[in-house]
Order: structure tokens, then C-alpha cells, then sequence
């Protein structure tokens, strides 16, 4: 029963991905592509989506535990660091050359297109070698 | 490097799939207590702490994977995906995106709608600096380097 909720919730997101063209990479290239073809959609998007969440988490976070679980687990960092803005630099670089970002793809993997899988499988080739790095180098591995 | 396809503005499409993002991400952290970033969801499922950690992720992930089946009973088609670059160029993104989304503990949907719900300063410089990274490479790619 838990795990259902789960299910719904992600099918939820999922659905919200597909309606908002998300998951399309013509069209979040055209939202990067402010001097050309230009498709302010995915503003909207984020605007949508955080109108959404920032209510709805004011009303939430003010009980003192979710319905099914004991704890809110949420992140305690506010330091600003070299991987926060690095990594995000990376990031956004690669969205701006695939178009597909991680939560627009793995939904989209329901679509069954090639073009995501193999995304998906470079998404995770990435991830790997995030994690591998550090610790070739003896640091920190990233969370 | 990339084709030009001309895209339609959809305001209404583009905020009533935002606001089930938004509700999705409400409902998780109201019943579950967990943010709903797609990077840390993923990453959990490489790196499970427990069998109850990893079952949680897979179920949500494979509820995400439902929507496009969901949007096509209604809608009779699947979600446009149109992809104007080559696949040496999907790969070579998709590498960056994953180191990128590791190193700085997320990507659009935890720390661009979940963090900045929060008022986290981190997300804050994460999504404009993913924002702006994103826009500098496609003006470089389609307007400097000549599509």
C-alpha cells in the first residue's frame, strides 16, 4: 500500500513531464535558444511546478512528521562550494547539448524511444564516473 | 551540431504539467518526507542504504515511467520527443549531465523546484548557474559554432 502511493506519486510526476514538454528536447532547446528559435514554455513549467510546491510545502513542513514516515528529510547544507557550481555548470552544459535533463528522460523512458535509453545509459556512465573520480584522487566522494 | 525545430509556445500545457510536478513533489514530501529530485532518486537506486530504500525509488520510478502510458489513454499519442542532435552528441551530453547532477547534488527537479521551494540559497545558485550554462552552450552551439 505504501509502495503504491509511491507508484501514483511518481505516475503523477510523470504525467506532469509528459504534458509539459519537459521531456521533449526540440522544445527545451528552443527555451535555451533565447537568440533564435526561442519557446518560453518551460518557464512556465518551473513557474507551475514551483507555485505548486512552495505553497504546498509552507502548509506541510509546518507538521511535525510526514503521514507515513517519521522524519522530513531534507537537505541541512548552505554552504556554497566548488562541486555545487561546478557540477551544475557541467550539468547545464549538458542539457544544452542532449535537451533531456534527469527528470524529463526517465519518464520518458516509458515512451520506449531509442534516443532516451541511450541517454539514460549515458546519464548513468556519467554517474558512475562522478563517483569514481573522488576516489581515484583519494577526496571526497560527492553524495 | 543541431538541427533547428521550431517548437509552439504552450503556456497552458507547459503550467498545468508544471503544477503536477509541483503536486507530485508536495505529495511526496507530505506523505513520505522526501524531496523529489530525479538525480537523488536515481543515484539511491545505484547506491541502495537498504532493501525499503531501494523498493521506494523503484516504485516511483516506475510510476514516472507510466505517465507518457497515461498521457497517450487520454490523449491517443505519446509525448512528443524530438530530437535534433546526433547520437554522439546525446551520449556525450548525457556523460556531462551525470557527472554534472552528482557533483552538484542535483538537477531541475530537486534543486529547481524542490530547493527553491525551500528558499535554499545552494539550489539557488544551482539553477541559476544550470540555467545560464544551459543557455551559453546552445547560443555557442546554434549562433557562435553555426548549428
Amino acid at each position: 500500500m505504501r509502495l503504491f502511493g509511491i507508484y501514483i506519486i511518481g505516475l503523477i510526476f510523470g504525467l506532469g513531464i509528459s504534458i509539459s514538454g519537459m521531456s521533449n528536447p526540440a522544445k527545451v532547446l528552443n527555451f535555451f535558444d533565447i537568440a533564435g528559435t526561442w519557446d518560453p514554455s518551460l518557464a512556465f513549467v518551473m513557474g507551475g511546478a514551483l507555485g505548486v510546491t512552495f505553497f504546498g510545502y509552507r502548509v506541510i513542513l509546518k507538521r511535525s512528521a510526514p503521514m507515513f514516515d517519521t522524519v522530513f528529510r531534507l537537505p541541512a547544507r548552505t554552504d556554497i562550494d566548488l562541486p555545487l557550481v561546478g557540477g551544475s555548470a557541467i550539468f547545464g552544459i549538458g542539457w544544452g547539448i542532449a535537451g533531456f535533463c534527469p527528470g524529463g528522460a526517465l519518464p520518458a523512458l516509458g515512451t520506449g524511444r531509442s534516443e532516451v535509453l541511450i541517454f539514460v545509459a549515458a546519464l548513468l556512465v556519467g554517474i558512475a564516473i562522478a563517483k569514481f573520480l573522488p576516489r581515484a584522487f583519494n577526496t571526497t566522494a560527492p553524495a | 551540431m543541431q538541427t533547428i525545430i521550431e517548437t509552439a509556445f504552450t503556456p497552458f500545457q507547459a503550467l498545468g504539467g508544471g503544477a503536477l510536478i509541483g503536486l507530485a513533489s508536495v505529495l511526496l514530501m507530505a506523505g513520505y518526507g522526501r524531496i523529489l529530485g530525479a538525480t537523488g532518486i536515481m543515484a539511491g537506486v545505484l547506491h541502495p542504504t537498504s532493501k525499503a530504500d531501494w523498493t521506494w525509488r523503484v516504485a516511483i520510478l516506475l510510476g514516472m515511467m507510466t505517465g507518457p502510458l497515461v498521457f497517450w489513454m487520454f490523449s491517443g499519442a505519446m509525448p512528443a520527443i524530438q530530437v535534433p542532435i546526433s547520437t554522439p552528441m546525446m551520449i556525450i551530453g548525457g556523460i556531462l549531465v551525470g557527472i554534472g547532477v552528482t557533483f552538484g547534488s542535483g538537477c531541475t527537479s530537486g534543486h529547481g523546484v524542490c530547493g527553491l521551494a525551500r528558499l535554499s540559497s545552494r539550489s539557488l545558485v544551482a539553477t541559476l548557474t544550470f540555467m545560464a550554462t544551459g543557455v551559453a552552450t546552445v547560443f555557442i552551439i546554434r549562433h557562435i559554432l553555426g548549428a
